[in-house]
């Protein structure tokens, strides 16, 4: 009795200890992943069916509840705005002069033709939030050491039910990730690579996101430059801005 | 003897004018029938051709795969050198590109802010092409309700009934929001210049008609379309036709299987069009049967009827020495005399009724009030060759057989009980 008493005891011990590992290991991710504000320029190469198409764009945010984002080119998109305000998405045209809201199953829409759903672009709250985590093992991804963290969300308002994370044990950063619905089917997975270390931070400067329910090769999102923790004045995310 | 015969009908009307009026009846009704029948039958047929399925429809074989989604990342590029070679090909048949899309019509108010929003099943179609058969094969301009045909780009055209739902009116400014054919989001401003009623509930629950090149500009399909319609010369759907044309295009295309070689497919090879035009063939094979079969039976029994009348005639006839086999070839001939002028009259009554049916139509649109199903909201009959003829079947061979068969009894009187059988 005292023997199965013990082994009880420290299995329980065990799992505790590998809960706490994995909200530790997520926390130092967030500390990577995350900032208090960011300017980002990106090239987005979306891998269609027929071509490839390439997107340019200029995204200020600052934490998960505001941001901004301007396209660049090509020149049908140039000129097109979004705004993040908490959760509200509006996008200006500026061939038709129009802001429109994005609500309900317009969310579910790809952004610009790419796998990334505007749904995506919204859910900027720390993983830690939203899902419990567990470490479920370790694997070699691309050569380095991983652990593979899983996922299930503890919010009902979340767009993928379970993930899987494969993250560099050294450097704190999701190497993989598979994003799952609640059926336990696959709807996404995404490589991050690039990995450089930006302002004493270790950050993915390319993603690349395959929605596997779309046809196409996938969409790589490469960040050209990023500067955290800058001052980014407030008008940048108001309605009014969008038309400027 | 025809010529005796002729005038003995002529000159005793209880001989001729009711049979004649009889048979008459029957034919009119029998070809009016099949002429209604093949007309109501076709018309399904043909609207749902007109709207979505053409008689022959050109697509990629990935579009046509899923054809329900109209997924236009899969649409047929180099349109118009297609376009050509199909002329060129299939003299015959008129070819029309068209795009099927599907957006949110967003209505702003003064300050640019969403003041009403719908969702909308649109249409892009040749609308300002000269020459283009669109607009008469849509019967736009009878279905206009308010405004006026689109005259120049960015104008279109919105289901009267959606029009008021937004509280929009010709001349308004609307915002269409759609994908283009690359997945990005397409917000495109369109002028209202009119509103339509199309008579079908699901259309005229939210539809936006566009010109094609609008849509293209919309949707980043420059020189594309997501499907080229086909229209046989006849204005009718003939499956036997659609499918040689069908299988020649085909055969060009089988060598090359990706998922963006164009293929062509008939009506009948789309959604459940199959069944219908099967169905239509039986239905109206069987339909025209039984009341074909109901005539006969009908004058049949008047010839019948006609011959026993007259068997106190047989009597005396036979009493004054006429052969049998004389009287009998009279009747015959006399009820095929009949049976050729009534079916004659009758078969220019019945076209006669069927031609007024077929160019005016008659309206049930009260009845479909409601359905979701794109059903012909007035019903015309339609002449085919076969109402020429088919009248003949009961007028004039059930009518002689009817005879035929009444006038067997002559074989069966006796000369020696003649007297009495007159006297009583």
């Amino acid at each position: 009795m005292k023997k199965i008493i013990t082994i009880f005891i420290s299995a329980y011990s065990l799992l505790s200890a590998s809960a706490q590992n994995a909200d530790e290991i997520l926390s130092r991710v967030e500390k990577n992943m995350s900032s208090d504000n960011r300017i980002f320029e990106s090239s987005m190469i979306i891998h269609g069916i027929r071509n490839d198409r390439t997107i340019t764009s200029k995204t200020y945010s600052v934490g998960d509840k505001r941001s901004f984002t301007e396209y660049l080119s090509p020149a049908r998109e140039q000129g097109t705005k979004m705004l993040k305000l908490e959760n509200q998405l509006w996008i200006y045209s500026p061939s038709t002069d129009r802001t429109i809201q994005i609500s309900g199953h317009m969310l579910r829409q790809s952004v610009m033709g790419s796998d990334l759903s505007y749904e995506d672009m919204m859910d900027d709250r720390k993983i830690s939030e939203v899902y419990s985590a567990e470490i479920a093992g370790s694997e070699i991804v691309d050569g380095r050491s991983t652990w593979i963290l899983s996922l299930t969300a503890k919010v009902n308002n979340v767009a993928y039910y379970s993930r899987k994370m494969w993250i560099d044990k050294e450097r704190f950063v999701p190497l993989q990730e598979e994003l799952y619905a609640r059926s336990g089917q696959l709807l996404k997975r995404t490589t991050l690579s690039d990995v450089r270390l930006v302002e004493s931070r270790w950050f993915p400067m390319k993603i690349k996101y395959k929605d596997l329910l779309k046809q196409g090769g996938g969409t790589e999102f490469i960040i050209t430059s990023v500067k955290f923790n800058q001052s980014i004045p407030d008008y940048i995310f108001t309605k009014a801005a969008l038309k400027q | 003897m025809i010529k005796f015969l002729l005038k003995g009908l002529l000159r005793d009307k209880s001989r001729s004018r009711l049979p004649v009026l009889v048979v008459t009846i029957g034919v009119t009704l029998t070809v009016l029938m099949h002429a209604y029948i093949t007309g109501f039958m076709g018309d399904i047929i043909e609207i749902n051709a007109r709207f979505s399925y053409g008689h022959l429809k050109v697509m990629t074989r990935g579009y046509a795969d899923n054809m329900r989604q109209s997924p236009n990342d899969l649409a047929l590029l180099n349109v118009s050198s297609l376009i050509d070679d199909l002329k060129e090909q299939y003299p015959g048949t008129e070819w029309s590109p068209r795009i099927q899309f599907a957006g949110l019509v967003d209505i702003p108010d003064e300050n640019g802010e969403t003041r009403s929003q719908g969702p909308a099943a649109a249409m892009g179609l040749e609308l300002l092409a000269q020459g283009s058969a669109e607009i008469k094969r849509m019967n736009f301009v009878k279905s206009l309700v308010r405004g006026q045909m689109p005259s120049k780009q960015n104008e279109v055209l919105l289901s009267d009934e959606f029009s008021r739902k937004l509280g929009v009116n010709p001349g308004d400014r609307i915002t269409f929001i759609s994908s283009t054919m690359n997945g990005s989001m397409s917000i495109t401003n369109f002028v209202l210049a009119g509103t339509v009623s199309m008579g079908h509930e699901a259309l005229d629950k939210g539809t936006l008609i566009a010109d094609i090149q609008d849509a293209r500009n919309a949707l980043d399909m420059e020189d594309s379309a997501g499907e080229i319609l086909g229209f046989l010369k006849g204005g009718f759907y003939i499956d036997e036709v659609a499918r040689s044309e069908a299988e020649k295009f085909n055969s060009a295309s089988s060598v090359n299987t990706d998922g963006f070689t164009p293929v062509m497919k008939t009506l009948s090879e789309q959604g459940t069009m199959g069944t219908y035009v099967n169905m239509t063939k039986l239905w109206s094979f069987y339909i025209s049967l039984v009341f074909i079969i109901a005539m006969s039976l009908v004058l049949w029994n008047a010839g019948l009827l006609g011959g026993l009348r007259r068997y106190g005639e047989f009597g005396i006839r036979l009493a004054m020495g006429e052969e049998k086999g004389h009287i009998y070839s009279t009747l015959i001939y006399e009820s095929i005399m009949i049976g050729l002028a009534g079916s004659l009259i009758g078969t220019f009554f019945g076209l006669l009724f069927a031609w007024l049916i077929q160019k005016y139509g008659i309206d049930i649109s009260g009845l479909m009030r409601g359905s979701s199903m794109m059903l012909p909201t007035v019903i015309r009959a339609r002449i085919s060759p076969v109402d020429f003829y088919l009248g003949f079947i009961p007028g004039l061979a059930s009518t002689v057989i009817g005879t035929m068969l009444s006038g067997i009894g002559i074989y069966k009187r006796q000369t020696a009980k003649l007297f009495k059988e007159l006297e009583a």
